[in-house]
Parts: C-alpha cells; sequence; structure tokens
C-alpha cells in the first residue's frame, strides 16, 4: 500500500492531493490501494507511469514485450539513453521506483494476446491503453469487456490525439464506435506514420487524471464522448457517442463471444 | 447544402453520406461516421440522405501509442 496516514513523510509527499477537497486523505488512501495496468511502456504509458507513480497508486502494473530503441526516446520519456537495449518494463520499473519507492511495480515482459489478457487484467481495477497498433487496441477493449474493467483509452498520430473511457456495459465501448481494425495499411499507426513526441505527454496525461477520477469515483469521466486533441491548431474538440446496440461485443446481439487477436498490421518501418 | 462536419460548415454537394465521402476521397474503410450523434453502420452509408443543418462526425483511427 502506497499510503499510510500515519506517515510523516506520506503526509508530506501527498500533501497538494489531500489539501484537495475531492481527495483528502481518504481519497489518497484509496490511490494507495489502487491497482492499475498499464498496457505498453511507451509513448503513452511514460508520462501516465510517471503521474500516477507521483500520485502514489499502490500497485502499478506495466506489460510490454519490447526492449528500448533509440527511437522510442524522442516521446517515451520514463526511458533513458543509457537505457537501450534493455527491456521497458524493467527500464520503468526503475524510474518508477526512483521517483517513489512506496509504488509497488508489477512487470510483464510480454505481448498482451488472447491468451494472457483476462488472466493479466483480471488482477486489476483499472487499465490504461497505450499500445501502438490496432489490434491490440481491439483486444484491450476486448478484454475488458469480458473482464468487466473501466478501460482509459488514448491514441496519438502524427499531430492528433485522442482519449476516451470505457465503463464496459455501462458507456460506449471502442467497438460501438469502431467495429473493427481499419484494413492493414490503410491507415497509419504511429509504428510507421511519426508523432509529435510532446502529444505522447498531453495525452497520456489525460488518461492518468482519468485514471485517478476513477479511483477518486469524482468528477465526470470521459464516458460516451471523445476527447479529440489537434495539436496543430491547438484545439480540442469533444464527440459525443454512446453504446451502440449493434455493436458487435456490448451490443444487443454479441457476435463476440470470446477473445481473439486480429490479424497484425504489416508495417513497412518497424521503429516502436 | 449546408452540414457541420467535424464541428466545420460546409457546403456539401453529395446527397448521401457515402457521396461526400466519395468526394472528399475517403474510404469508408479509414473513418467511422457519425450523423447527429448516432453512429451509422457501413451498409447505411449509401442509403443515408444527408439535410441541411445535420451535423456528421468523420471519426479516423488514431491507432497509436508507443
Ligand atoms: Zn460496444
Amino acid at each position: 500500500m502506497a499510503f499510510i496516514p500515519d506517515s510523516e513523510e506520506q503526509v508530506t509527499r501527498y500533501s497538494r492531493h489531500i489539501l484537495l477537497p475531492e481527495v483528502g486523505g481518504k481519497g489518497q488512501k484509496k490511490i494507495g490501494q489502487a491497482r492499475v495496468l498499464i498496457v505498453g511502456a511507451g509513448g503513452l504509458g511514460s508520462p501516465a507511469a510517471f503521474y500516477l507513480a507521483a500520485a502514489g497508486v499502490g500497485t502499478i502494473g506495466l506489460i510490454d514485450g519490447d526492449v528500448v530503441d533509440l527511437s522510442n526516446l524522442q516521446r517515451q520519456v520514463i526511458h533513458q539513453t543509457a537505457d537501450i537495449g534493455r527491456p521497458k518494463v524493467e527500464s520503468a520499473r526503475a524510474r518508477i521506483l526512483a521517483l517513489n519507492p512506496n509504488v509497488a511495480v508489477e512487470t510483464h515482459y510480454t505481448r498482451l494476446t488472447a491468451e494472457n489478457a483476462l488472466d493479466i487484467i483480471g488482477r486489476y481495477d483499472i487499465v490504461l491503453d497505450g499500445v501502438d497498433n490496432f489490434p491490440a487496441k481491439f483486444l484491450i477493449n476486448d478484454a475488458c469487456f469480458f473482464a468487466q474493467k473501466p478501460l482509459v483509452h488514448g491514441g496519438i498520430l502524427r499531430f492528433d490525439g485522442r482519449v476516451f473511457t470505457i465503463l464496459p456495459g455501462k458507456s460506449a465501448c471502442y467497438r460501438c464506435v469502431f467495429k473493427q481494425p481499419p484494413p492493414p495499411g490503410l491507415v497509419a499507426s504511429c509504428q510507421e506514420a511519426g508523432v509529435i513526441g510532446a502529444l505522447a505527454g498531453i495525452i497520456g496525461t489525460i488518461q492518468a487524471t482519468e485514471v485517478l477520477k476513477l479511483i477518486l469515483d469524482r468528477g465526470r469521466l470521459l464516458t460516451d464522448r471523445l476527447l479529440d486533441y489537434d495539436a496543430r491548431l491547438t484545439r480540442f474538440r469533444e464527440i459525443k457517442v454512446s453504446r451502440n446496440p449493434k455493436c458487435p461485443l456490448c451490443g444487443d446481439q454479441p457476435e463476440i463471444t470470446q477473445l481473439f487477436e486480429h490479424e497484425p498490421e504489416v508495417c513497412a518501418v518497424k521503429t516502436a | 447544402m449546408q452540414v457541420t462536419i467535424n464541428g466545420k460548415p460546409e457546403e456539401v454537394g453529395g446527397e448521401t453520406i457515402l457521396e461526400i465521402l466519395k468526394a472528399k476521397d475517403i474510404s469508408p474503410q479509414m473513418v467511422a461516421v457519425e450523423l447527429n450523434s448516432k453512429i451509422l453502420e457501413r451498409d447505411e452509408l449509401a442509403g443515408t440522405v444527408v439535410k441541411n443543418g445535420d451535423a456528421i462526425e468523420l471519426l479516423f483511427f488514431m491507432g497509436g501509442g508507443r
């Protein structure tokens, strides 16, 4: 547990949270008891992990099967130059613990798959999507539906970002809006398209804020609305969505009754 | 005909959603389309006639995260 209310160190560390009426000592205790899974220790996962760790989230799970690559460092700020070649989950764990040793970090040095998703996601309260490809985003959406876990979805591409919070069975899911991934090659993911690095920080920290609101049960979540950010124009836009009765996952006549993985995208350049 | 596309007023030539997408050179597989806050099925795009003042959202995929 990351928060012991009678510890002076803890009260001081989290004082700017405890001062908030929406948090207080009670809320900080909730944060300390929370278990959050971050899928992908990359562009979105980096800022999210930093802020959730700083906030005192009791347990942070990290799942990522990749090692740090030089091309990651333009935006994946939890990793450093000396980490190149090191598993991302290890590098991220070291940085989290350096920031806040009270956090328990659980690392899963593997890709999320249809086989392991329910087991891993089932161990956490809230899931944060920080993956870089469509098949994984759909898998996370489906797994969170079957496991009934709140999901904070995030996506970035070039100068555009999006955040969307999903309460499975209660609010619109990713498939309510996007039935299935685009055909391979038609839409670029940031693996092949490029992305402005600081955008990952903006979107990842909005995701972290949504996670804290979920833990605290305070404020109005980004459910049933997509928050789209255009960094070129410095403009946020909200798009209302709702549960789709024809959703293949959470609709009235679901076609998806178990986990599966969509075909992986064929990438010309693999730089993630 | 005047409609709103992604929050911006636009003059469009087409009658149906599919015609508007075609005029913009957007493949229907690349977007989710919302008309007046309701998601349209892909097979509804050709048969959905747009009226003056309609609000259309073209939601593009945003796949990155790493
Ligand atoms: Zn759904």
